[in-house]
């Protein structure tokens, strides 16, 4: 690893002051930071502590839940208030990493994650998100974990986050704070297509740093569900993943979330098939029909098209578990 | 910097110019640091001033407890809670498997909570207390934890070891042992090549229903 200057921030302000400077990067819990230097993947000058602000609370408020950036994902998916009004995003914090990384791991930093594509890890290979301009390692390559919705001819990397899955189907709000103060944009807005930029993974500005999430109270509690499907049982990044949470009313779906993980550079949220679920009956049958639409527009590359089946039928039996079906 | 321009396999050239390699490793890491930190350290590098003072710009001081006794070292900021236990307080305990977060070998309790020591700096670990393998014993006295992994014979080579022992202890602790289905998952973050997992599991069951502390 290159060596690096260590600061610890003691104000949101000295943190924000600090990283308005080129080179300079936040660490929180580090459980991806440090793997990347490690790696070479990534070399900043200097690391920026901010662990000690006080970004920690998970509190209640009159429209819903704030969570702070530096929350443990650990806490998160054990809280009693995420359990009773969110469970969804505990499910999803649960089927992430394992136990000694989600102590370490904070929402913030979960958030900042950066695909675990292995041409984007493998200094040796072109990337253009890891080193703009070199090309595509994955799309002519072994490409089974990549995207099948919203890529570009730059890039096919997926997010890996199941947390973020989650949020984007709860419509939570990401809470930034810059120089000009705090700005507030949906978690669907957060993370951000490939495009011509695959080098930036969000809409965060430079010198902007993100001090919490906040959703919105709902009626999806006891109708949620995350199912993850991977190559293991456990440990393992999603091939597939949906967040799903429906709102059922003598059997007929009044309201609903979906939101699909390892599919796309950013959590996948499926609002046409959402619209498509409301007011049909809460069944195998209707859920099919919307994990079809969802699938429209779906490209698979040589080692992915398992994910063309994988996804749908993903998306049916979240929806069959959320509705009580299995 | 103009003896390292003029290298063009610098080790070998450092060698025979009856460098030893160990010095040419320092003066090209002192180099790369002179070329990466800002501030202070380039300042003290541009007058010129010798490695050992350069090498007190890049070093910080930390103070943390490992297995009850207190420590004050002076770490570089981007030496690992793994390094620094196992190269500076001899704790080999503590293991070095993929060092990258993904086999948990390396696990530790900081503040109680188990981590990967591996992704974790010595810098932000300052001011916390630190349990390893080595913290476990009372003096010949075993863990229950240890115990029931040598009557269960859970492992084979015993490298992932002490991690799966830490990560079992915490596993306890946290309300996370009450079946097998949930202990697998709960040690899914301690992976072992030799496939001891049934014994594992066997001697985590085995302290939860024998209900002692841990």
């Amino acid at each position: 690893m290159k060596q690096f200057q260590y600061t610890r921030a003691l104000t949101q302000q000295s943190a924000i002051d600090a990283i308005a400077k080129p080179g300079t990067k936040i660490i929180a819990g580090g459980t991806n930071l440090i793997d990347l230097m490690k790696r070479g993947v990534t070399a900043p000058d200097k690391l920026v502590d901010i662990n000690h602000l006080p970004l920690k609370n998970i509190v209640a408020t009159k429209t819903g839940l704030h969570i702070g950036a530096l929350a443990l994902n650990s806490v998160v998916s054990e809280n009693s208030l995420v359990l009773e009004k969110q469970p969804l995003l505990s499910m999803a914090l649960k089927a992430g990493a394992s136990p000694q990384l989600r102590n370490m791991a904070t929402v913030g930093g979960n958030m900042m994650q950066r695909t675990r594509c292995t041409y984007f890890y493998d200094t040796t290979m072109p990337c253009n998100k890891r080193a703009p301009g070199t090309g595509c390692g994955a799309m002519e390559g072994i490409n089974r974990m990549h995207a099948i919705f919203g890529a570009s001819d730059q890039c096919i990397a997926v997010n890996p986050s199941d947390m973020c899955v989650g949020l984007a189907a709860l419509d939570a709000v990401a809470i930034i704070a810059g120089k000009k103060g705090e700005r507030r944009i949906p978690f669907t807005e957060f993370h951000r297509l490939p495009g011509d930029h695959p080098e930036m993974d969000n809409h965060l500005a430079t010198g902007e740093m993100i001090v919490g999430v906040e959703i919105p109270d709902n009626n999806f509690a006891k109708n949620s569900y995350y199912l993850k499907v991977r190559d293991r049982q456990s440990y393992a990044f999603a091939l597939v993943s949906v967040a799903a949470a429906l709102e059922i009313s003598n059997g007929v779906i009044k309201n609903a979330r979906l939101a699909m993980g390892g599919v796309a550079h950013k959590p996948w949220r499926l609002f046409d098939a959402e619209k498509a679920l409301i007011g049909k009956p809460a069944t195998e049958e209707s859920f099919k029909q919307a994990a079809q639409i969802a699938m429209q527009g779906a490209k698979a590359y040589q080692y992915n098209s398992f994910k063309l089946k994988l996804a749908p039928a993903t998306i049916t039996e979240a929806l069959k578990h959320a509705a009580g079906l299995v | 910097m103009e003896d390292e321009k003029d290298h063009a396999l610098p080790g070998f050239e450092a060698e025979a110019k009856d460098n030893s390699r160990r010095n040419f490793l320092k003066q090209s890491t002192l180099l790369t640091a002179i070329a990466l930190t800002p501030g202070t350290a380039v300042k003290a590098a541009e007058m010129g001033v010798g490695e050992k003072i350069a090498e007190a710009f890049e070093k910080m001081p930390i103070k943390m407890e490992v297995n009850g006794v207190a420590h004050s070292l002076s770490v570089e900021p981007r030496a690992t809670l793994l390094d620094i236990l196992r190269e500076q307080l001899d704790l080999t305990g503590t293991k070095k498997g993929c060092d990258h977060g993904q086999c948990g070998a390396c696990t530790v309790h900081v503040d109680g909570h188990r981590v990967n020591s591996c992704l974790t700096l010595g810098v932000m670990a300052s001011g916390k207390k630190i349990t390893t393998i080595e913290g476990l014993a009372k003096g010949d006295d075993l863990h229950p934890m240890q115990e029931a992994f040598l009557k269960h014979d859970g492992f084979q080579c015993g490298y992932c070891t002490p991690g799966q022992i830490m990560s079992a202890v915490a596993c306890i602790r946290e309300g996370h042992a009450n079946s097998e289905m949930e202990i697998r998952e709960y040690m899914s973050g301690n992976i072992c090549r030799c496939g001891a997992y049934p014994n594992i599991v066997n001697a985590i069951q085995e302290v939860k229903a024998g209900g002692q502390a841990v």
